[in-house]
């Protein structure tokens, strides 16, 4: 009897649709956000993130809506990233009824964004995104990087130094996305996960990279992750996540089922 | 004019709007869910919703400034009260976060920080799905089966000095008061407005409940 393992499902939205092409059978609307946030909560989701992936102010005002939306119909604990640069935009997430937003970018041009967010909201509301590769060679110790602009700009700031100094500036968690693995399926970069979660006391989300059911145990028992998340897996109808969860519970992890 | 008014205190620290938006979704056409800052309204209620987030010494302040403490204090004695995470912990007299805070007082107790000295390992805050062990047979936990699991979100926990204030356990590291009972008062550490249809019973089970 402890505390279970979280599966969350990521959607991106655009525009106030979620694009990626979801695809259940049986759903009316494909592109509905509340439509698709009910179907996982009912597949067992513990927790669901909205990765507003728009880019223009009118845009956000759109997320906003579908942030109240959902979260009027749907009780499991919501996420909100992307764009989030602002105590106004933390503050205004929050209202609509996210329950964490999600820091990338502003993190890093100015890192005490995270201790003031912190401070204001709370640190159980406050997921630092980290987005890094790796930078060693074969054969070198391991080092990873913190790259922006999906994956395509180096900042040189060490990734395991980055999540501890996050966690000293309040963060309540640390969402870890290999930019090496995102999109791959050939499973998380298990050996960053690692290095990130063993050296933090908060917990970690592992992310990029996964294929198929077993990359999410790998994720908790050799990533040491406290949640996984994925996109396209649940997305496309292969697997729903009451699957995924009895595979975790199947391989000794403890689930909410 | 029989429609009943369960008050939802807002005194700025809390999800509001996900705490009203749960009660709302489970309340009947006769009941009316109100989120306030007005003690007139906490008096006037049939049932009071005591939410909170963030930390004990902040909402300390902000009940302070809305006016809330003595309204509060008076209708935790005397109405139907449900407490939910910070609005259960600074129902206790004092709390150790933010290098020690004097709470309401309403239940003899303390809350604390979990023991991460003797427990090394553990992830703190305790953020997610755990267990309540019911411990005792509340209105309250009416079809909700034993050990259901709750999303959890604190570093903090309480300690009350009454142990049969104790209505429900959970195990982080240690095992903990996860939910409090005591006449007319339930209190819960987990966030019911976010731990899907059990969260959503509890919300039932106390619109439903006459304090007793």
């Amino acid at each position: 009897m402890s505390l279970a393992k979280r599966i969350i499902p990521c959607l991106d939205v655009d525009d106030g649709r979620v694009v990626k092409g979801v695809q259940f059978v049986d759903i009316r609307d494909a592109g509905d956000p509340v439509e698709i946030a009910k179907r996982y909560d009912e597949q067992g989701a513990d927790e669901i993130t909205f990765l507003d992936i728009t880019a223009t102010a009118h845009e956000r005002d759109t997320m906003v809506h579908v942030v109240e939306d959902v979260a009027s119909q749907v009780f499991i604990p919501l996420t909100v990233g992307g764009g989030i640069r602002s105590l106004e935009d933390v503050r205004t997430m929050l209202n609509a009824g996210a329950d964490k937003v999600a820091v990338n970018s502003a993190a890093i041009f100015n890192p005490g964004f995270v201790k003031e967010a912190c401070d204001a909201f709370g640190s159980q509301c406050i997921v630092v995104a980290i987005d890094a590769k790796k930078v060693s060679g074969e054969g070198e110790d391991n080092k990873w990087e913190i790259f922006t602009h999906g994956g395509r700009k180096e900042t040189g700031i060490d990734a395991v130094e980055w999540a501890q100094k996050m966690e000293k500036l309040g963060a309540g968690e640390l969402l870890v996305t290999s930019m090496d693995r995102d999109g791959t399926k050939i499973g998380f970069d298990l050996e960053l996960t690692r290095a990130i979660a063993d050296s933090v006391k908060i917990p970690v989300i592992a992310s990029g990279g996964v294929g198929e059911l077993s990359h999410l145990s790998q994720g908790v028992l050799q990533g040491h992750a406290e949640a996984v998340l994925a996109a396209s897996i649940f997305h496309f109808g292969e697997h729903t996540i009451e699957e995924a969860k009895r595979a975790m519970q199947a391989d000794g992890i403890e689930m909410r089922l | 004019m029989n429609q009943k008014l369960v008050a939802v205190v807002d005194y700025g620290m809390g999800n509001l709007r996900s705490v009203s938006k749960a009660a709302e979704h489970m309340a009947d056409d006769q009941t009316r869910i109100l989120i306030t800052s007005h003690p007139e309204d906490i008096e006037k209620a049939d049932s009071i919703i005591f939410p909170g987030q963030g930390a004990a010494k902040a909402c300390m302040h902000a009940l302070q400034e809305t006016g809330m403490i003595h309204p509060i204090q008076k209708a935790a004695q005397e109405k139907p009260f449900f407490g939910i995470c910070m609005g259960l912990q600074v129902l206790m007299s004092h709390s150790d976060e933010n290098d020690g805070v004097d709470c309401l007082d309403i239940i003899k107790g303390e809350v604390k920080h979990f023991d991460l000295e003797r427990n090394p390992e553990l992830k703190v805050p305790h953020m997610g799905w755990n267990q309540i062990h019911q411990t005792n047979e509340h209105p309250l936990w009416y079809g909700i089966p034993q050990e259901s699991r709750f999303y959890f979100v604190h570093s903090y926990f309480v300690e009350p000095q009454n142990p049969n204030y104790i209505a429900g356990e959970t195990t982080h590291g240690q095992t903990f008061a996860s939910a409090l009972s005591h006449k007319n008062l339930f209190a819960i550490q987990a966030h019911p407005e976010k731990s899907a249809e059990h969260g959503l019973q509890l919300f039932k089970n106390f619109l439903q409940w006459n304090g007793q």
